[in-house]
């Protein structure tokens, strides 16, 4: 009992440390935090299609949280997230390249196409994550870093598609290959581009990653190779293959974010197409701390902040990466108290 | 420096790791500190050096009393500790490593060599640490400590994992300090060690000293007196039914055991069903690597492993396990048992192989029942790492599953009451009726005399031949263990 209770007021006065911090930092733009706060809020939830463009940037970034809570819980830093959202991407490009080519005729039914798509984005996901893990359970090499290599390559790629064989009749620059046919763009809500099967699918996902990791065998194995890899082998649990496998799922589900962001929202291959979505649902998961059951709303927290700090150019003249400062003040705080408790013990 | 220990106490916990500690270390001599793993030596020399605070008692150098905050403060007062595994920076130059950790002045390529050559050790400055021996890197610690004006070294089992010729060069280092007045504790379980080199050996068991004796160069009974006092003189009665039967189970055939440090050669060896096997010596004998090459958790360099006419060479830990294999080990929170697990959850992981979704209703019954019957003091849903040590065993034998033929554990009764013990022999000696053969290391000599049919004797990579324990006296074991078969 005394023991919690002094955990909670660690993470209660860490916290406290970050409200202040974010105060210091918004003091010097000449706003009030209580503006700047408001104007956010106001930013995210002040129309309707505001509050669709934060559902946008939710979907993807829960599928990134989805399938990293299977890596984390396995005891694995993921940090290639990004480059299987964008390896994604590009087996779904190369799909929809495939069926329907640079003004040619479709191959077959446009909606078959887009299924497929999403198909094709996930098994690229899920082989970009496999090699992570075959790198790591295979080379020895820590996943954090074969990840992180692995997205440069994936970014490397994807440049090199969109100079050279995918690049568009006669120009070929940083901003992308040629759009797809609008036969073959994910439906979005009326002028927004929040696509409702990108929403259900990271819904399905959120699901399936509560669901697989606190019911079934699999999932507690898993859990199980996370807290103790030497223990688990001892127990006669399989790790390599677990291992393998929590790569592989997070690796689709990543894939399946970079399939939604080029069928819904841009259309086509660009450079950035993650964006740092893939990073985002790093902290979401990191800060959701084997607990599946928080993703959501700090996914959500995230994605508010993130589109509500949007509005904070036009209205105040303030720079919106003062989201991004903030959100890493919160990760920051949160980590700490974590940290500061974990210590205690 | 004379140095004197007085009524030294310490707990951790429960556990009393000294337990009124008091002898005296002559300046100019070496001193042997000797005692089973967990009879308070490394507490008592963590304490001495100021890696721990004590919790009463004094600790006196040349008959004034001393606090040592830290271990930098216990330098400066003139002690210092070589550990088993030196203190160094793999990535820098024996040099560099030097200068960082000597101090005090800028020391040139020139300076270290010739401290190098007071006692022969052959260092090269420019040399990587990462890349020499351990013994090599000893002798930058030694050299190091020297340098920093040391006048009581301790040294932390400093021949484990060391050349022969490396070994011959520390020891008569170690004498050459002695020469200079300086007062030299050295902590081990190899007795032919403290027999080689030191003038005074003191015996620690359970926390306490059991004595301390001049160590006098060719005394034959020596090593029997040392360890009569590291494990109490009387052993129990064997106690155990007969439940061997002729039919072989275990059968190792010229199988070599290596690791680091030890290379042992079993030649050939049959374990019958229905056999315990007790497996003695002092710990890191070799024990270990035996059990972990029969369970199949780490393959043996050369030779055959059968079970029940299955033969299981090369063949990886599951089909062991297929085969009927169980190993049980010491090391409950990072082998045995999950951390961050439930008990009902490690039922779960034992038992549901074949369905997706958990059964949570199931688990809970299997963890109730496992609860009820190994008297565990928890819940299905207490996590493993809140149990105590006890119970986190009880939960071990729990979540063995049923009709196993080959059980390996070590320390199968370490913090458990007496009664707990007799209990869980019982069940045990239930599993070898059935026909399961068990083998097991302890360091208790009486566990091991009174629970098992044969015993092997490990001792500096030998292995005995298997002894039986009836009529086997506590002096011929303990000349065993020293290492004379």
């Amino acid at each position: 009992m005394k023991l919690n209770r002094s955990v909670q007021v660690t993470q209660l006065v860490s916290l406290l440390i970050a409200a202040v911090l974010i105060v210091l930092v918004i003091l010097p733009t000449g706003q009030s935090p209580v503006t700047v706060i408001g104007t956010m809020i106001d930013g995210a939830f002040g129309s309707w299609d505001l509050v669709a463009r934060a559902l946008t940037t939710l979907a993807p970034v829960l599928l990134c949280a989805a399938g990293l809570a299977f890596t984390f819980s396995s005891g694995l830093y993921n940090l290639g997230v990004e480059g299987q959202v964008l390896a994604g991407a590009i087996a779904t490009t190369a799909l929809v390249r495939a069926l329907f080519p640079d003004g040619g005729q479709a191959a077959v039914s446009p909606a078959l196409i887009m299924a497929l798509g999403i198909v094709a984005g996930m098994l690229g996901g899920l082989l970009w994550g496999l090699l992570a893990g075959l790198l790591h359970v295979y080379g020895r090499i820590s996943e954090i870093f074969a990840g992180l290599g692995l997205n440069f390559v994936a970014q490397g790629l994807a440049i090199f598609l969109i100079f050279g064989p995918w690049k568009r009749a006669g120009v070929a620059s940083m901003s992308g290959t040629a759009l797809f046919d609008e036969s073959v763009w994910l439906p979005v809500l009326g002028i927004t581009e929040l696509s409702p099967v990108a929403l259900v699918l990271a819904g399905v996902a959120l699901i399936v990653a509560l669901i697989v990791l606190r019911n079934t065998y699999f999932g507690l194995r898993l859990r199980a190779v996370g807290h103790s890899l030497r223990s688990s082998f001892i127990l006669g649990i399989p790790a390599t293959q677990h291992l393998l496998s929590a790569f592989a799922i997070c690796g689709a589900f990543a894939g399946l974010a970079g399939a939604t962001q080029a069928l819904a929202i841009f259309h086509r291959l660009i450079p950035g197409i993650s964006s740092n979505l893939g990073y985002l649902g790093l902290l979401v998961a990191m800060l959701a701390n084997y607990n599946p059951i928080w993703l959501l709303p700090i996914a959500a927290f995230f994605s508010v902040l993130n589109i509500g700090a949007l509005k904070l150019p036009s209205e105040l003249k303030v720079e919106s990466s003062l989201a991004g400062v903030i959100q890493g003040l919160l990760v920051l705080a949160v980590l700490l108290s974590r940290g500061v408790s974990k210590r205690a013990k | 420096m004379r140095l004197e220990f007085r009524n030294i106490h310490k707990t951790f916990g429960q556990v009393h790791a000294n337990n009124d500690v008091s002898f005296v270390v002559e300046a100019g001599t070496i001193h042997g500190l000797l005692g089973e793993n967990g009879a308070g030596k490394s507490t008592l020399v963590k304490m001495l050096t100021g890696f721990i605070s004590r919790d009463s008692g004094e600790i006196l150098f040349d008959d004034k009393p001393v606090l040592i905050r830290t271990p930098v403060d216990g330098i400066r007062q003139g002690v210092g500790m070589l550990h088993q595994d030196p203190l160094d920076f793999p990535a820098l130059t024996v040099l560099e490593n030097f200068r960082a950790m000597a101090g005090g002045r800028w020391y040139t390529a020139a300076d270290l060599r010739k401290l190098a050559a007071e006692f022969n050790f052959d260092l090269d400055p420019e040399e990587q640490a990462g890349n020499l021996t351990v013994g090599e890197r000893q002798q930058i610690e030694l050299l190091r400590l020297l340098a920093l004006g040391v006048r009581t070294l301790v040294l932390d089992e400093p021949t484990t994992g060391i050349s022969a010729h490396q070994k011959d060069q520390l020891f008569a280092a170690m004498r050459t300090l002695a020469g200079q007045g300086k007062s030299v504790i050295f902590v081990s379980h190899k007795l032919e060690d403290v027999e080689e080199v030191c003038d005074y050996a003191t015996v620690m068991r359970r926390g306490g000293v059991v004595g301390s004796l001049p160590v006098a160069k060719g005394d034959d009974t020596l090593a029997a007196r040392l360890v009569d006092m590291m494990f109490g003189r009387e052993l129990a009665l064997p106690s155990k039914p007969l439940t061997t039967t002729p039919t072989p189970a275990l059968v190792l055939e010229d199988v070599v055991l290596e690791d680091e440090r030890l290379s042992i050669h079993v030649p050939k060896f049959i374990a019958p069903c229905g056999e315990v096997i007790g497996l003695a010596g002092l710990e890191g004998s070799g024990q270990r690597l035996f059990i972990l090459a029969c369970a199949g958790v780490q393959a043996p360099s050369r030779g055959q492993i059968h079970l029940r006419a299955v033969n299981l060479t090369h063949k990886p830990y599951a089909a062991y396990q297929d085969a009927g294999v169980c190993y049980v080990p010491a090391d409950r929170m990072r082998e045995g048992l999950v951390p961050g697990l439930t008990i009902q959850e490690h039922v779960a992981l034992r038992d549901g192989s074949g369905e997706f979704f958990l059964n949570t209703t199931a688990m809970q019954q299997g963890a109730e029942r496992a609860i009820a019957e190994y008297k565990i003091r928890g819940t299905p849903t207490s996590f493993v790492e809140r149990l105590s040590g006890g119970n986190q065993q009880r939960t071990q034998l729990a979540l063995m599953p049923p009709d196993l033929k080959l059980i390996l554990m070590e320390h199968p009764t370490r913090g458990l009451d007496i009664d707990s013990t007799i209990w869980i022999w019982k069940l045990l000696i239930d599993r070898c009726a059935q026909g399961a053969t068990i083998m097991f290391a302890s360091s208790d000599l009486d566990e091991i005399v009174q629970y098992s049919d044969r015993v092997l004797v490990f001792s500096g990579g030998q292995v005995s031949e298997p002894i039986s324990t009836q009529g086997l006296t506590a002096d011929r074991l303990g000349e065993m263990i020293g290492g004379k078969f």
